[in-house]
């Protein structure tokens, strides 16, 4: 499964303000309440987010360690 | 009308009052993207957001975007070179398809006039306005902000079951106590000095030794 934003459908007004932003259409109103597409597309922008008036959509961060070997 | 009704502006006034000033009002719209004006160009009108979102933003001589705010449906702009006179203080740009209503400025000063109410609506948008720029200014150390961000990237909270839990830029905005944009600022910096790599929804720390020097 393809890591995507996370929806809180109950804080959605339908405003369509991420819609709007979204590069990717990944997002789409449905019975004016936001759902998420699952998309390769999405490279994480947090635009939805950012542009959210309600915080209806969470772009969280997974902070990771990278491993490296030595030569 | 229904609009007129809902924008701070408006507060209070009746049904004859935001008639009257309906005639002043003129319609603008733009595609997402286009720049709806520049920094230190003439302003001609005060514009109020119907529908779609724009950013305020301020363009460094090294090219960086500094986003000041976005505005929303019922949220205006351009308030403080209409009213002091002089040149946009910012440049707006279209986040999504917008329509905007705009008064020109010699039209506000008859409705000010007119109408003494609408002047103690425009104190209180602008008193709110200067609120947030403060809290701004004081995030505007930002050598500071970026040390901040550096130290949560470093020792992010544990969730009390020994993993890490996700975190939103509005999450470390408020462990760092700034503004979201500042914390995606800081990213982007650390990145650029290759302490960290963003990889979609991951942040991986590809240099803790420069991130431990960032966060002093």
């Amino acid at each position: 499964m393809f890591e995507m934003p996370e929806i809180y459908q109950e804080k959605c007004n339908g405003c369509g303000l991420c819609v709007s932003v979204c590069g990717c259409k990944a997002l789409v109103l449905v019975n004016n309440i936001i759902s998420i597409i699952e998309t390769e597309e999405c490279d994480w922008c947090t635009q939805c987010e950012a542009i959210c008036p309600t915080g209806a959509i969470s772009c969280p961060f997974e902070i990771v360690e990278e491993l490296w070997e030595p030569e | 009308m229904e609009f007129l009704k809902s924008i701070p502006y408006c507060a209070g006034l009746g049904v004859d009052e935001l008639d009257s000033i309906r005639k002043f009002i003129f319609e603008k719209t733009a595609e997402k993207g286009d720049i709806v004006q520049l920094e230190g160009e003439s302003a001609g009108a005060l514009y109020f957001v119907v529908s779609g979102a724009v950013k305020l933003f301020k363009t460094s001589v090294e090219g960086k975007e500094q986003i000041l705010g976005i505005v929303r449906p019922w949220e205006s702009f351009n308030d403080v070179p209409i009213f002091d006179g002089g040149p946009n203080h910012v440049s707006v740009q279209a986040m999504t398809p917008v329509v905007l209503y705009g008064i020109k400025k010699e039209d506000l000063e008859v409705i000010l006039r007119s109408y003494p109410r609408v002047a103690l609506n425009v104190i209180k948008v602008l008193a709110s306005q200067m609120r947030h720029l403060v809290s701004l200014v004081e995030d505007l150390s930002f050598k500071h902000v970026i040390s901040r961000v550096a130290k949560i990237l470093l020792e992010p909270p544990e969730d009390g079951t020994g993993g890490r839990p996700r975190l939103t830029q509005q999450d470390m905005a408020a462990m760092a106590g700034t503004a979201r944009e500042m914390v995606s600022r800081s990213l982007q910096a650390l990145e650029e000095i290759g302490a960290i790599r963003l990889d979609r929804h991951r942040i991986v720390i590809t240099n803790r030794e420069v991130l431990k020097e960032m966060a002093g």
